[in-house]
């Protein structure tokens, strides 16, 4: 790549997939990373992970740059098969931030690790100047013990994917905070521990992520793009909350694209998608899960995404190429 | 509403479709001219489903983004990347097309300067009204959905005495470069679907010539995905009575004369030129200007930009955007479609706008295979 | 870019704007192309501007023909 980095590759898209192939993979070479799990397992049963948190703006309804980057690394614990134990905390501020800002943060941090069960055990703190940083940005390191190894090659025809609630409201909350498009709506960010997701790898789970990033349909296309199979999802069957549906059909987004940060995919053994999903709607976070497709014999050729329109349409889902949408994580 | 989606009225409507083409005793081609209307039929799923039935949808010009001739999208990249402290407002797919120079997204801007991507133009007043020590840019493409509103806010920055707002302009009419199709000759078609958002502005009138002087059916139509087959139905009943007209199958949003306040607002600040079209070339009285009392708020001339001499060729070439624009090719027949030229590297502009046939062939028109 | 969303006018302001109602979602909405608009109303909303009023007659007549269609198509629906 020539010239200078632009925006487009922080936006999740193609862009970033690549140079993560071309020039990270390439440069680390090593094992663990080319598993390009969300937390890398290590030697010893242990599992790692690392997240950086910029969001716009820091506060938010439903949470704050704190509780997101508390709950952004222990969600990729979970979902790589591990039980998150101790955080990181590196903070980067911009001069000027309000101590009042910097103490709630602190405090929705410390309120987020309790709730997710992790101690934060080791930190760092800079300050740049006026302009070298907006407010203020955090990363999180996450260390856990690992409870299950996610396995792709036990996947069959028929396992069942579910997801856990609505998507979209994490982006959406976001956008309608920085008060841009003339968008309002009573809606809070999904951002939350997904440490309710544990006992599902005790109750054979295959694989799991969370949708961040790209959203359902991104996430989804890579895992079918790992596979022999073809996976289907039914788009009557995908949990949308009505602010969501609504301001994506006004800004002409799909809401299938849109980012959570408390929300994840669960691929189950067919025999167990019922247990599954009576096991997540115990859980007051996952009331509205539900689940939204399979993996498939019947239709389609190995590696494709396909979506059953709700017309009764058939049409492939491609992972997302180029984000529009503004700072959201 | 859920009358407008649902999908047992939707295979209830394409068995009507199926019958009234056997009637015809032939298949139908129609032209679906809005790219809005593309989105819908390749998002439903519905391509397959008509062409079972005996019709083939042919995408016509009406993807602002993809019309719009390369020399106004490196002209908004030029004021981003040269000039210090200039905001370029644009709407978002405008901001994806690809030049020589990279598009607006991939480009570094000028120290201070930035892209802001809008929902609507009068944000750009508002960043005018903010960042008073900025130059702000309103990069604008639209049809007549869109131009009264840009009309509004040329007016309204006119009002505010804004000093540092102005607008560049890649605004285009409808009905002539339909004229320009049917002239060519180069197409066979049966029929049109008209777009339905440029018809509340415009209403029926101005396309009566291609029932008149081409002896060709359309009807105007709504986006849901049985407003569409609505639409075919309608077009299909006036070729069966051999009675070509102009339709109104989106009557709850279209009056026949159209929004009468709203050409005048567009009449008041911008008057037709003579513009060049991407894959269309020259068409007469096709595009829109400024008029002279508004001039100044024109960006062309305030930072001696110069889109009048765009030639309107392809971005690459191969690249064979032109003929889809115009209905003489599908995109899957283009050497380029999804080998070298895909979403994420594309060569045209048809395969970056939300509406450019090639990218909504691209992601919705490579169905799984039944087995 | 001529996408276009129908939704209810729920308070007009100074200035020709208002709030429109789309599925709970409120959004800002110029209303300087239309005449005599009034709470209640439902547009079409293009690029933050209501550029048509929605004809509720002719809304019902649509759903109505649809219905229509779906019924005789199949009787037992």
């Amino acid at each position: 790549m020539k010239g200078r980095v632009s925006l487009e590759l922080g936006s999740g898209g193609q862009l970033m997939r690549e140079f993560i192939s071309r020039h990270i993979l390439s440069t680390f070479d090593n094992h663990i990373l080319d598993e390009l799990l969300d937390a890398s397992h290590l030697p010893h049963g242990i599992a790692f992970t690392t997240d950086s948190y910029v969001v716009d703006p820091i506060f938010f309804p439903g949470g704050d740059i704190g509780s997101l980057a508390v709950n952004g690394t222990v969600n990729d614990l979970v979902v790589s098969g591990a039980k998150p134990e101790f955080l990181s905390l590196a903070l980067i501020i911009e001069e000027g931030l309000a101590w009042d800002d910097l103490e709630r943060v602190l405090n929705s941090i410390r309120q987020a690790a309790a709730k997710a069960g992790v101690k934060v055990v080791t930190g760092d703190t800079k300050v740049v100047r006026r302009g070298q940083a907006d407010k203020l940005y955090i990363n999180t390191s996450g260390v856990g013990r690992i409870v299950a190894r996610p396995d792709l090659s036990r996947v069959a025809p028929g396992d069942c994917l579910l997801v856990t609630g609505p998507v979209g409201d994490h982006s959406l909350a976001i956008l309608l905070a920085r008060g841009e498009f003339g968008l309002e709506a009573s809606l809070e960010s999904d951002s939350a521990p997904l440490t309710f997701l544990l006992p599902l790898w005790e109750m054979g789970a295959k694989w799991m992520r969370d949708v961040t990033r790209g959203g359902l349909a991104t996430i989804l296309s890579e895992l079918a793009e790992r596979l022999p199979y073809p996976v289907l999802i039914e788009e009557e069957k995908i949990p949308l909350s009505g602010p969501v549906r609504a301001a994506a059909e006004l800004l002409g987004i799909d809401p299938l694209y849109l980012a959570c940060e408390g929300r994840a995919v669960i691929l189950a053994p067919a025999d167990k998608a019922d247990a599954f999903l009576t096991e997540l709607k115990r859980n007051p976070l996952a009331s509205q899960a539900a689940i939204i497709g399979r993996v498939e014999d019947r239709i389609g050729r190995p590696k494709e995404l396909l979506l059953r329109t709700r017309t009764g349409g058939l049409r492939l889902l491609e992972p997302l190429t180029t984000e529009l949408l503004p700072r959201i994580c | 509403m859920d009358e407008l989606r649902h999908g047992a009225i939707t295979a209830a409507l394409l068995r009507l479709v199926q019958q009234k083409t056997n009637r015809l005793g032939r298949r139908v081609r129609i032209m679906e001219v809005c790219g809005t209307h593309t989105m819908t039929v390749y998002r439903y799923g519905l391509n397959p489903l008509l062409q079972a039935s005996g019709i083939d949808l042919l995408s016509g010009p009406g993807c602002p983004v993809c019309i719009t001739p390369d020399e106004y999208h490196e002209a908004a990249i030029a004021l981003l990347t040269q000039r210090p402290r200039t905001t370029v407002a644009s709407f978002g797919d405008m901001t994806r097309v690809p030049t020589s120079q990279g598009s607006l997204q991939t480009v570094v801007p000028a120290p201070g300067s930035r892209l802001r991507i809008i929902y609507s133009p009068l944000e750009a007043i508002d960043l005018a009204m903010t960042h008073p020590e900025d130059e702000v840019v309103l990069f604008a493409a639209g049809f007549e959905t869109t131009i009264p509103s840009i009309a509004l806010t040329v007016k309204e920055a006119r009002k505010r005495g804004l000093l540092n707002f102005s607008l560049l302009a890649a605004l285009w009419l409808i009905p002539p470069p339909l004229r320009a199709i049917l002239q060519a000759g180069e197409v066979a078609l049966d029929g049109f679907l008209y777009p339905g958002h440029v018809s509340t502005i415009i209403g029926c009138a101005p396309y009566r010539f291609v029932a008149e002087e081409f002896g060709l059916p359309g009807t105007i139509t709504g986006f849901e995905p049985n407003d569409v087959l609505l639409g075919i139905i309608s077009i299909l009943d006036q070729l069966l009575a051999n009675k070509p007209g102009v339709e109104v199958e989106y009557r709850r949003a279209v009056p026949a004369e159209g929004n009468q306040r709203a050409l005048r607002v567009m009449a008041e600040v911008f008057e037709p030129k003579d513009a060049v079209w991407r894959g269309l070339g020259l068409i007469p009285s096709s595009g829109l200007r400024l008029r002279s009392e508004y001039q100044d708020f024109d960006a062309s001339s305030r930072f001696s930009l110069d889109v009048t001499s765009a030639r309107g060729e392809k971005s690459h070439p191969a690249c064979r955007c032109g003929e889809v624009l115009r209905g003489l090719l599908q995109p899957e027949e283009c050497p380029l479609f999804g080998a070298s030229c895909r979403p994420e590297s594309p060569y045209g502009p048809c395969m970056v706008s939300y509406e450019g046939a090639c990218l909504i062939h691209f992601k919705y028109n490579r169905p799984g295979k039944e087995k | 870019m001529c996408l276009g969303i129908p939704a209810k006018i729920i308070s007009i302001e100074e200035g020709n704007t208002g709030k429109a109602d789309y599925l709970g979602t409120k959004v800002k909405v110029n209303l300087s192309l239309l005449d005599e608009i009034k709470v209640g109303d439902w547009v079409i909303i293009h690029a933050g501007f209501a550029i048509s009023r929605l004809d509720e007659a002719e809304a019902q007549e649509t759903l109505n023909l649809l219905r229509e269609i779906a019924s005789q198509e199949n009787p037992d629906s």
